[in-house]
């Protein structure tokens, strides 16, 4: 299904753990420097409320003086969990995508505030990069390096499935607590 | 050889190991998706992983956009020494970072500066070894940190899995490494283990198991028990790709063993993501292709 900006808390509520959704608009990327920086108190150059963040750290060249994303797959998630559902509360952050999932404290910030957990296929670098169709900005290149800045990404159906929603589900918790019975079952 | 001529074969391995999956790694991802029941996550994700790996070939960039910690094996004959190879490897690494084939991925411990070149202490990582013969063979792994963060390593007995001191022990934490990487290491991965050595020669023996051919057999017959027995019983967790749930958990396994000191019995697991990016080269004196070691 479509999930398009503006990214209402309305459109996000709707979502279910198991949804395969295609995203069109705008969204930032963010990773570690960033959620410590937002965390610690740092002022964000963009506005996040209804915003996407992308945990990702693309490989951008410029070419002609554009700037062009050669690869843009997503990084692990858990790394953000101390900061992630505060920060989504705090800036009005509606969703992140990433990949691996987050914890017990993401989702409970993900029911509180309206926010879900999209899922990127982990490595896939370039079949979402194709579908950044523009770079709107960048910021903080010069403080945390390319991979660490924050960079706006004009998607258009970009492609991600729902682990996590506004209602208490995760795939991960599902799948973890699975396996975990089925490896002692044969220890 | 001149300077520029090996720096130019070194772009190329770079470029290729980047950009193209090996074949036999291909071989297992469609082989998995062909386990995947039809219109699950896990074969979306697999269906997704296959798209992507003919996506980064047409277009020469990247595989994953996480290049890796860049890990470079030499077998030096008597005609090339370290410093001129180190010299070429590296300037090679700046112009693929600068061309996108590999990210600015070498950050400063200390500072969190980043580097912008790839360059720094320790980056890339080399392991020279002298060659038998008249080749240079150059072979490289990139190795993405999503996957490394989730290699580990167990020091036997290990109370938590009831793991003793024996191949039974090896078994069970070669199955809860996997279970604890789900999702987070881009599975379905890879294992390359090592049983015994050192806290340091295990994980690097187990980095180099990884290139084993997949579908090769280990020579050793315990061995070759354990990995197709442990590989089974990985793919019946339902972990499956990404950890959506599914059959496919591990697309491989790989084990080979060193020895240790009475008081020590380490299992060292080096997770590989499904995106095995790792090729090779041998190259003549006079500075010839001779081969490739992986068709990609």
């Amino acid at each position: 299904m479509l999930l398009e900006a503006p990214f209402t808390e309305e459109k996000i509520r709707a979502l279910k753990v198991g949804d395969q959704v295609e995203i069109t608009g705008l969204i930032y990327t963010g990773r570690d420097a960033v959620h410590k920086y937002l965390h610690d108190g740092g002022k964000p150059p963009v506005d996040l409320q209804d915003s996407i963040i992308y945990h990702c750290g693309p490989v951008v060249v410029k070419e002609k003086g554009k700037h062009v994303v050669k690869a843009a797959g997503p990084t692990t998630s858990i790394r953000e969990e101390p900061y992630q559902g505060p920060l989504m509360e705090q800036f009005g952050i509606r969703a992140v995508i990433g990949k691996g999932g987050m914890g017990p404290k993401t989702l409970e910030y993900c029911q509180k505030v309206g926010a879900v957990y999209l899922h990127a296929i982990g490595g896939a670098a370039q079949v979402l990069a194709e579908r950044v169709i523009a770079v709107e900005g960048v910021h903080m290149a010069e403080k945390f390096g390319s991979p660490e800045a924050i960079w706006e990404f004009r998607v258009e159906r970009f492609p991600a499935v729902v682990t996590m929603d506004s209602h208490g589900g995760s795939l991960h918790a599902k799948v973890l607590a699975d396996s975990t019975d089925k490896l002692n079952k044969i220890l | 050889m001149d300077a520029k001529t090996l720096q130019k074969h070194l772009l190329e391995l770079i470029r290729r190991t980047s950009t193209q999956l090996p074949q036999d790694v291909v071989r297992t991802v469609e082989k998995g998706l062909r386990k995947e029941k039809k219109g699950s996550t896990g074969q979306y994700a697999l269906q997704v992983i296959k798209d992507n790996v003919i996506m980064a070939k047409d277009k020469s960039q990247p595989l994953c956009q996480d290049t890796g910690t860049i890990i470079c094996y030499a077998d030096l004959p008597k005609w090339m020494d370290e410093i001129k190879f180190r010299k070429a490897y590296e300037k090679a690494v700046v112009q693929a970072t600068r061309l996108g084939y590999l990210r600015q991925n070498s950050v400063d411990s200390i500072t969190g500066e980043n580097s912008g070149t790839n360059l720094g202490p320790g980056s890339p990582s080399f392991h020279f070894h002298p060659a038998r013969g008249k080749s240079l063979t150059v072979k490289m792994i990139l190795k993405g940190g999503g996957c490394e963060n989730v290699s580990t390593q167990y020091s036997l007995p290990d109370t938590r899995l009831g793991a003793g001191r024996d191949l039974e022990g090896v078994r069970k934490c070669l199955l809860d490494a996997v279970v604890q990487a789900q999702g987070k290491g881009c599975g379905p991965g890879i294992l390359g283990v090592c049983i015994g050595g050192d806290r340091g020669s295990g994980y690097i023996a187990a980095k180099e198991t990884l290139f084993r051919p997949m579908d090769d057999v280990n020579e050793d017959k315990r061995l070759a028990r354990l990995e197709k027995q442990v590989l089974k019983e990985a793919n019946g967790l339902g972990i499956g790709p990404m950890g959506f749930g599914g059959e496919t958990s591990l697309l491989g396994l790989k084990i080979t063993h060193r020895n240790r000191v009475p008081a020590s019995f380490f299992v060292s697991v080096a997770y590989m993501c499904w995106a095995h990016r790792r090729n090779g080269i041998m190259l003549t004196e006079s500075g010839k292709l001779s081969r490739w070691l992986y068709d990609s």
